[in-house]
């Protein structure tokens, strides 16, 4: 196509043409179209993912029942028993020593370590919800018209009883920082959905309810370890820019980027035919990438068209930049445009003291929000394609930490078992699996490790996760990594 | 014969349930992304690619070693635990071994081995299908199969045996140099069939090797003394550019680079409430010990054991904080146990990855899969550090970011100074306690309050560091079972791998200093070959190894693995001398050939493996950052010191921290630092280089990837540091005469002169924009606003001289974004 002694090429000519218009100030988005072909040669030539496969979407190895996911991360670790799995008999056990045969010498935090361990049960109520009946708290009186839709596990369990550790490992699938994050996996594994944003998003909230510590964030969670890092998650600011240098700056309009990137694309044509780089039109390609994202991404964050009701649906916090529930839509806004893996952070979970005043506030913010989430993917006819997952990196203990009362209480870690749900996506709604003793500090029943959970939600995706590997440090590494681990089949509609 | 078949047999059969979940560590799928994979980490494919003809002997360490590794070695390997058969085929012989077991030598038909590889029945074939591994091609099967006719003889494998200084070959081609890394290269490049590519021209050299040394372009005035110097005699010119870049200050700055990334060296904890950790007085001595050439081997003992010399100095101190970068906690949450449990992996991972090219982490839970390290020989050099006196956990906000231990520097003047402030107030002391008078003890008392603060203002400027240090009383070290810390097992006593060199001690105990003295053996296969191949790496863009973290069984195989022996003897010969490596690979004519080529040539080799031309590669985040800031005049020549932050994006800190952390930008200069004094939060590193592929710094990385993203895009057009910047050079450009612009500016940012085509494109492309701003002369304002300019500032004031410098300012960054600006060619 290009001759190595010719530099100016039908895409210069292109160009020059486009100077035309940008002189009469009609600039904008031209140079687009001699670029579309470059874009096509420089995609990556992606393989099926197994021979005589071919009618499966790019990197599945079986048929999907979801094709994005959105992750509502709660961060520090939200209180099963107050929220989730019901224990309607620990009144009486209230301020009681906490049984060593239940207790079994387990490890505990620094924090209550060699304190006595006095059972706080819930200040909360709990009622049954929807048709399927799931007990549900009174904390969450929007989530539980959505019952019918919810799959709880309540036998999840963790290797980490710390903040880092736990949420490296739900994340990436290991305590060790450098691995990359799930998000990251499936960019990698699947593929881009969409020419115009990114496969991966990630948006923490900028404010929250709960005033006890509140657990810091760490790129590493949505980081893309030893994957090449265009598979790293896009964290999405609250202010400023969503994406990080998004605006030109001062003094540069969308006419003036336009003409200069058409120059910049001549000349680094003109480059490729000197040198022969492929890599040189990749360059070229990511400046009209960047340049398309200028407009698809404030087109994606601005909510000015959605429907009044829409926007009452969400509740107040919507008006709020950076708020969860401002996030919340825009987490349908990226589903629609097929982003792959959203993933919402909303931190402030750690109750270790005060826990019933925070727990309201913390649950103020994600009720509604939450609920109206399901409702509005559920009417876009998104829900089915799309799975939701919410969860903490561990649970709480029924044990209090600090003062006890019936109205005042605090809760440690307990990685040994908590509840997370996920909604759509192939999952069976209404539904509860797995099982914890009448403490709920033991599972009895169907465990479900942080890992299991990965491998189900690769597998609703159409990944075998045994199989989505990529070589590194000698070992074809997986997001379930070395130990076992199961597709928890008993959950999938 | 049959007896031991048998065995086989009925132990597989009998065992066929285990294999599926032993296999599940080390499953091998289609890669879903094969063209990713092949960048970041080659395979046994490799090998086969190159393997001989049929005709010829198959290698056991390039055609066998690496396919078995890939097949077999998780069920038939050096784990113990998932060994399935009794049968290890990473060793010829003993029990297990492969030899007279499953390989028959000199008969295919007899040996297991080949019956299983070849086998249509799927219950039989190796390996198995619940492995997910592939079956065996017909090349691969070939390949054994001749390997077995021949004789079956196991080599050791290549990067544990010590290299021995190979016969320099005698390529055809006689135009290259005769230097031995020319003589290697060529003689491969003939091999198969290459020619070299012609040598660059004079302005891509000065380009290439001034970012190669310093990590910063050449300026115009290096540039004119090299082309005249190159016009008189290439050779000579050549080589006193590179004598004169290597002994420049930047140089150390610029190596200490990839040796901070190796470390993961950082400003902050990376845990938790990720508070500061003041590593600055480390850093500086990388930088220092980097442009004192401090040999390889000082280099590596300072770093394991510096505080153990007999009478330490300040710099073997400083460097022992080498075990003190590791992520940390403070207190509070996590279990002291298991926080120093972490520490010391950390420390042993990044010895590992840093000196020993071996994932020896992958033994805490179980036997290494591929690489002969148990977990006991795990647990053995784990005992070296964790012996460490100190808290396993920080305090809140630790003064200064130092936990103890650490250790004050002060420099001789400073020291002379405190010492005559520490006297002269205990003269004060001595009157204020003989004083009787009122009146008289006030001034006195307020005499030593300005003494005091004095002594503490010179004592804040004194260097401290933190340390490592042995407690008094060796603490015991157990195996952890399963790589649980509270999980003990068989103790152990301080030692290394066993299929390594034996460690010998000078004392009862063996010491961190012995542990120094074994890396440097000579007979250390490791150490030298992994520091040589990293050194390689920075000036082609990939090393000799490619996996420069993982010289085990499955890292990559050498692409000239004679000419990486070469080099390793040649350096430990010279005394470990980095710089004399360096110049050695910079003079050679490899390094120097043009890296154009046919986008067929690129596609065949897009690494430049062969060489057959110069690497061509994006530039480093902070070579990109720091070219910026050269060439458009604002960068600082200040050295060493506290970290800088220059300005980034709002927010950011304040989105993840737990403290609610605000980022504050600093001012003046500091701003226009070289970005390895750029201020390292792991939580939230800097975006300018996390986008353009830095590492979070809380993992070793040996290499870094390159990939070409649209948020990069995004970064190098709109950052408004960069644009600033564009706008600076702007202004110099408009102090050249009229006529000498375009050619000043193109020849700034990318040292070359533009051709009659590039100036068309940029005049047009100026024309447009100095109308456009002259009838937008707000937005010209708005570029120009933050621009100083040297002469008077009146010219700038009228709209027509504010919308020139504007449209120049948009060249600049218009240059600024070129390919060829961030990529070295």
């Amino acid at each position: 196509m290009l001759s190595r002694e010719n530099g100016i090429t039908p895409e210069g000519l292109a160009v020059m043409d486009n100077r035309r218009r940008f002189l009469t100030n009609a600039g904008m988005g031209l140079g687009t179209a001699a670029m579309a072909s470059l874009l096509s040669q420089s995609a990556n030539a992606r393989g099926s993912a197994a021979p005589g496969a071919s009618n499966l979407p790019h990197g599945c190895h079986h048929t999907p029942k979801a094709k994005r996911v959105i992750f509502l991360f709660m961060a520090g670790g939200p209180s099963q028993m107050d929220l989730f799995d019901y224990k309607p008999n620990l009144d009486k056990f209230f301020k009681q020593e906490l049984p060593a045969s239940v207790s079994q010498g387990q490890r505990v935090t620094a924090m209550t370590k060699g304190q006595s361990q006095l059972i706080a049960s819930t200040k909360f109520k709990f009622a049954r919800a929807g048709e399927s009946g799931l007990w549900m708290s009174e904390l969450l009186p929007h989530l539980s018209t959505q019952a019918d839709k919810l799959c709880f596990i309540d036998s999840m369990n963790t290797d980490s009883i710390n903040h880092d550790p736990g949420k490296t490992l739900f994340s990436t699938g290991s305590e060790i920082p450098g691995k990359p994050s799930m998000g990251a996996w499936l960019s990698y594994g699947l593929g881009t959905l969409n020419k115009d944003l990114p496969d991966y998003v990630v948006m923490p909230s900028a404010f929250w309810g709960g005033k006890v510590n509140v657990q810091g964030l760490y790129s590493r969670l949505w980081g893309s370890g030893f994957l090449p890092s265009k598979h790293q998650g896009t964290s999405f600011q609250t202010a400023g820019d969503p994406v990080l240098f998004l605006s030109n700056p001062r003094g540069v309009d969308a006419n003036v980027r336009r003409r200069m990137l058409d120059s910049l694309g001549t000349l680094n044509q003109k480059h490729f035919g000197e040198i022969g780089d492929p890599e040189i039109q990749t360059t070229i390609a990511q400046q009209e990438m960047a340049f398309r994202m200028q407009t698809s991404v404030p087109e994606l964050t601005d909510i000015s068209g959605e429907s009044a009701e829409t926007l009452a649906m969400y509740g107040p916090d919507i008006d709020k930049p950076g708020s969860y529930a401002r996030n919340c839509l825009l987490a349908r806004r990226m589903a629609q445009r097929d982003v792959r893996f959203i993933q919402l952070f909303h931190r402030g979970w750690d109750h270790h003291s005060s826990l019933p005043p925070n727990l309201i506030a913390q649950c103020q913010d994600v009720d509604q929000p939450t609920s109206a989430l399901l409702t509005d993917l559920e009417r876009h006819g998104l829900l089915e394609d799309t799975m939701v997952v919410f969860a903490g990196e561990f649970g709480r203990t029924i044990y209090c930490q600090g003062q006890l009362t019936h109205d005042i209480y605090g809760r440690d870690h307990h990685p040994r078992c908590f509840t997370a749900w996920i909604a759509g996506g192939g999952v069976r709604g209404g539904m509860r699996y797995g099982k914890t003793d009448e403490f709920s500090y033991n599972i009895i029943e169907n465990p479900v490790h942080v890992r299991d959970l990965h491998a189900t939600m690769l597998h609703l995706l159409g990944i075998d996760h045994s199989r989505l590997t990529f070589p590194y440090q000698g070992l074809d590494q997986k997001l379930t990594g070395v130990n076992p681990s199961r597709v928890v089949t008993e959950i999938i509609a | 014969m049959n007896t031991p078949l048998c065995r086989f047999r009925a132990s597989r059969l009998g065992q066929a349930a285990g294999i599926c979940t032993a296999l599940a560590v080390a499953v091998v799928s289609i890669s879903v992304d094969a063209d990713d994979a092949s960048q970041i980490s080659d395979t046994s494919s490799e090998a086969a690619q190159e393997s001989p003809a049929t005709d010829t002997a198959v290698s056991f360490g390039r055609d066998i070693r690496p396919l078995i590794s890939e097949k077999c070695f998780a069920c038939h390997g050096p784990d113990a635990e998932s060994r399935e058969a009794g049968l290890r085929l990473d060793m010829p012989d003993g029990d297990e071994g492969a030899l007279n077991y499953a390989i028959e030598p000199g008969s295919p038909e007899d040996s297991e081995v080949w019956n299983r590889i070849s086998t249509d029945d799927d219950e039989m074939r190796m390996p198995p299908t619940d492995s997910h591994l592939e079956p065996l091609t017909a090349e691969e099967q070939s390949l054994i199969r001749r390997w077995i006719e021949q004789g079956g003889e196991y080599e050791q494998f290549w990067a544990f045996s010590p290299p021995s200084a190979p016969e320099i070959p005698t390529p055809e081609n006689s135009t290259w140099s005769d230097s031995p890394v020319d003589a290697f290269v060529l003689n491969q490049l003939e091999k198969k069939g290459l020619q070299p590519a012609s040598q660059a021209d004079p302005r891509t050299l000065i380009r290439r090797v001034t970012f190669d040394l310093t990590g910063l372009p050449p300026t115009l005035s290096e540039v004119d003394e090299f082309l005249a110097a190159y016009e008189d005699s290439p050779e000579r010119a050549w080589e006193e550019c590179i004598d004169q870049l290597i002994s420049r200050p930047e140089y150390g700055e610029h190596m200490a680079r990839y040796w901070l990334d190796l470390v993961r060296f950082a400003d902050t904890n990376g845990m938790h409430k990720d508070f500061y950790r003041n590593n600055v007085a480390y850093r500086d001595w990388v930088i220092r010990a980097f442009n004192d050439n401090l040999p390889y081997d000082d280099f590596l003992r300072y770093q394991i054991a510096g505080d153990l010399y007999p009478e330490p100095s300040d710099d073997q101190l400083i460097a022992s904080a080498f075990n003190r970068l590791h992520l940390i906690i403070d207190v509070g949450t996590a279990l002291p146990e298991e926080s120093q449990f972490k520490n010391v992996v950390d420390r042993i991972t990044a010895v590992s990855t840093a000196f020993m090219g071996l994932t020896v982490q992958c033994a805490q839970c179980h036997d290494h899969k591929f690489d002969p390290i148990t977990q006991k020989d795990f647990y053995s050099l784990y005992a070296f550090f964790d012996n460490i006196d100190a808290a396993p956990e920080t305090r809140a906000r630790p003064k200064n970011g130092l936990q103890p231990p650490f250790d004050s520097f002060p420099t001789p003047e400073q020291a002379e100074r405190l010492a005559q402030l520490d006297s002269e107030l205990a003269a004060v002391q001595q009157q204020i306690d003989e004083s009787q008078e009122d009146a008289e003890s006030e001034t006195l008392n307020s005499k030593f309050k300005e003494l005091q603060k004095q002594r503490e203002k010179v004592d804040g400027q004194v260097t401290r560091a933190m340390v490592m240090k042995e407690r008094s009383e060796v603490r015991p070290t157990y195996v952890r079972t399963r790589g649980q810390y509270d999980v003990l097992g068989e103790q152990v006593t301080r030692g290394t791998p066993g299929f390594l060199p034996p460690l010998e001690t000078a004392g009862d105990v063996a010491s961190r200093m012995d542990l120094a003295e074994w890396f440097v053996e000579p007979e250390n296969p490791l150490t030298a070959r992994v520091a040589v191949n990293r050194f390689w790496q920075q000036f082609f863009g990939v090393g000799l190894v490619k996996t420069s973290e993982d010289f085990g069984n499955q890292g990559g195989v050498p692409s000239h693995p004679e000419l990486l022996d070469h080099l390793t003897v040649e350096f430990t010969e010279s005394g470990w001398d980095i710089q004399s490596l360096v110049k050695q690979i910079v003079m050679s004519e490899a390094y120097r050939q043009a890296s154009d080529a046919s986008p067929e040539e690129f596609q065949a080799d897009p690494e430049n493996r062969l060489l057959a031309r110069g690497s061509r590669y994006r530039l480093d985040a902070e070579m990109i950052r720091d070219q910026i800031l050269a060439t458009s005049g604002l960068l600082s020549e200040k050295m060493y010191g506290p970290a800088v932050k220059p300005p980034q994006p709002a927010g950011l800190w304040k989105a993840v921290s737990m403290t609610g952390q605000v980022f504050r930008p600093d001012q003046g200069d500091a701003i226009y630092r070289r970005s390895v004094y750029t201020f390292w939060k792991r939580a939230m590193p800097p975006p300018q280089m996390t986008i353009l592929n830095a590492p979070n710094r809380d993992a070793c990385i040996a290499r870094r990837e390159r990939t070409n993203t649209p948020l990069q895009a995004l970064l190098l057009l709109n950052e408004p540091e960069y644009l600033k910047a564009a706008g600076q050079l702007a202004a110099k450009t408009l102090e050249q005469p009229e006529q000498d612009r375009l050619e000043f500016l193109w020849e700034t940012v990318t040292a070359q002169l533009p051709d009659e085509q590039e100036k068309a494109v940029l005049q047009t492309l100026l024309d447009d924009l100095t109308v456009k701003y002259q009838t937008a002369p707000d937005l010209a304002a708005d570029v120009c606003r933050d621009i100083t300019l040297a002469t008077t500032t009146e010219s700038a004031v009228d709209a027509d001289s504010q919308a020139e410098l504007a449209a120049w300012t948009m060249l600049a960054s218009t240059l600024y974004n070129l390919d060829i600006t961030k990529t070295k060619d």
